[in-house]
């Protein structure tokens, strides 16, 4: 199958060190697919170029047979494409409901306030369990809420395919289960996830495809349990 | 009387501003040469333990004893001269700056320069990487390298107790596997450790005892071991799925 996010010989640099090394991989549409490797390894790098945080400084970035290498990060929103960060971005001092309005309010902050918005927005937060909250300031959630006020936030622009950096990232184990159910859901609504995430257990029981990167390039891919054994990621990643 | 803990919280209340309050009576003790490690679920109050403790965020009741002597409303700097280090969520290393002015600066406070000499040689020798990347810049050091400069800079001052949260967000399985040996270390040195960590099963597998929070108290305490056997606390915290019916506050 073809047609999905993939990156042809995609390079960045910092300075002499050089974090994405020609990578050229290309993720399964439809699926949840992840990508695992060391710290250092290129991995947020590699999100910041597909989704323009970062400009690479060479190779290509297609989505759905269109070249968006170098796209600004609105347009590829646009696109289609979400994604969350590993550090949580939220407002602080802003409810949580309007913390998912903003997503909405390209028109203007009066537009978002409609009552159509107001009820996707709310529908999202009972979706990710924490409608309960949709009066608090954002900061005084704590770190596994606003990573779900985050994951809703991506929501509320109903991309096709998502990007989440270490979802269970100093999330307890029950709400790690929350997280895994609820992405399962959405894949089977149609949306395609790709997750960069260093709980294994998460990786190997909801993921379909795996990626693994070491020192910027993809060492290894395929099915999760043939990664997993894998010489390759064992020594680099696993450490077993 | 001398006290068998290095840490005693008692009865603490705290919470942020006006809302409601994060921890509710809440008990903790660390014995000397112990790891004990807080764990349960987001928002149960576990990183609010680390702050009242490090003097971050007062409490509004309860008191809080170090080596018997209490230390209770003291400012962030004198609880780290009474012998509490906070070692922060994620990292905290000034990037731009060299391991050895990242150390360094652990040691602010120290007056005496032998006494400075002899630290930086303790934690040198502790975790070997340290020395080795003594002159890097600390930003080009891997994460989990950057989590045992993080160590290091909070032995430089001998602390009695050294507050860890989450040491290992954000690290691969292999750093992980590194940096719970070397939280393992700290304590064989001599430094108790009250570690909070939302990998709860390899907290436990580390920690000598452990404290299950929800809702701002302490549910279950008891050696590590034992909790990790539990088969309740499996299901509602190690990764289970959550059950229906919340823990037992008598257990």
């Amino acid at each position: 199958m073809t047609g999905g996010l993939e990156t042809v010989e995609l390079t960045k640099s910092f300075g002499g060190v050089t974090a994405i090394d020609a990578a050229t991989v290309a993720f399964q549409p439809g699926k949840v697919n992840a990508l695992i490797g060391p710290n250092g390894s290129g991995k947020t790098t590699f999100f910041n170029c597909v989704t323009g945080m970062i400009r690479p400084d060479s190779g290509r970035v297609r989505y759905r047979d269109h070249d968006i290498t170098g796209r600004a990060p609105h347009r590829i929103a646009r696109a289609g494409i979400g994604r969350s960060f590993q550090l949580c971005r939220v407002f602080p001092r802003m409810t949580v409901l309007d913390n998912l309005l903003v997503a909405v309010r390209a028109g203007g902050l009066r537009s978002s306030r409609n009552r159509a918005e107001m009820e996707r927005a709310r529908g999202w937060l009972t979706r990710v369990g924490i409608d309960h909250l949709e009066h608090a300031e954002a900061r005084n959630l704590s770190w596994g809420q606003q990573k779900l006020l985050e994951l809703a936030g991506v929501l509320m622009a109903d991309p096709e395919t998502i990007l989440l950096d270490e979802p269970a990232g100093g999330v307890n184990p029950a709400l790690i289960d929350r997280i895994g159910a609820l992405v399962r859901e959405l894949n089977a609504e149609g949306r395609t996830f790709l997750i960069v995430e260093h709980n294994m257990d998460m990786v190997m029981s909801l993921c379909d495809h795996v990626v693994v990167f070491d020192r910027g390039r993809p060492i290894a891919q395929g099915p999760p349990a043939a990664v997993k054994s894998d010489p390759r990621v064992l020594e680099a990643y696993l450490g077993v | 009387m001398a006290s068998d803990y290095l840490l005693e919280l008692h009865g603490i209340e705290a919470g942020y501003g006006r809302a409601a309050l994060v921890l509710r009576g809440l008990t903790v003790r660390v014995p000397a040469g112990t790891i004990v490690c807080l764990v349960g679920p987001n928002g149960a109050g576990k990183s609010t333990v680390l702050k009242v403790a490090s003097g971050l965020l007062a409490p509004r009741a309860g008191r809080i004893l170090v080596d018997s002597t209490d230390v209770t409303g003291q400012r962030p700097q004198q609880m780290l001269a009474s012998g509490l280090a906070h070692v922060l969520q994620g990292h905290s290393v000034f990037r731009e700056m060299t391991v050895a002015e990242n150390v360094l600066l652990g040691g602010y406070t120290l007056r005496d320069k032998a006494v400075v000499a002899e630290r930086v040689a303790f934690v040198q020798e502790l975790f070997p990487v340290v020395g080795e990347r003594w002159k890097s810049l600390a930003g080009l050091l891997s994460g989990g390298q950057q989590k045992q400069v993080e160590f290091a800079r909070s032995l430089m001052v001998r602390p009695k107790v050294v507050l860890l949260d989450e040491p290992s967000m954000g690290l691969d399985p292999k750093t992980t596997s590194t940096v719970f040996e070397q939280v393992v270390r700290m304590r064989d040195a001599g430094t108790a450790v009250l570690l909070v960590e939302q990998n709860a099963r390899r907290a436990l597998e580390t920690a000598d005892i452990g404290c299950v929070l929800d809702l701002g108290t302490v549910h279950m305490s008891g050696p590590a071991a034992e909790l990790l056997a539990d088969p309740l606390l499996s299901e509602l915290y190690l990764g289970g799925r959550p059950a229906e019916r919340p823990i037992s506050p008598e257990r």
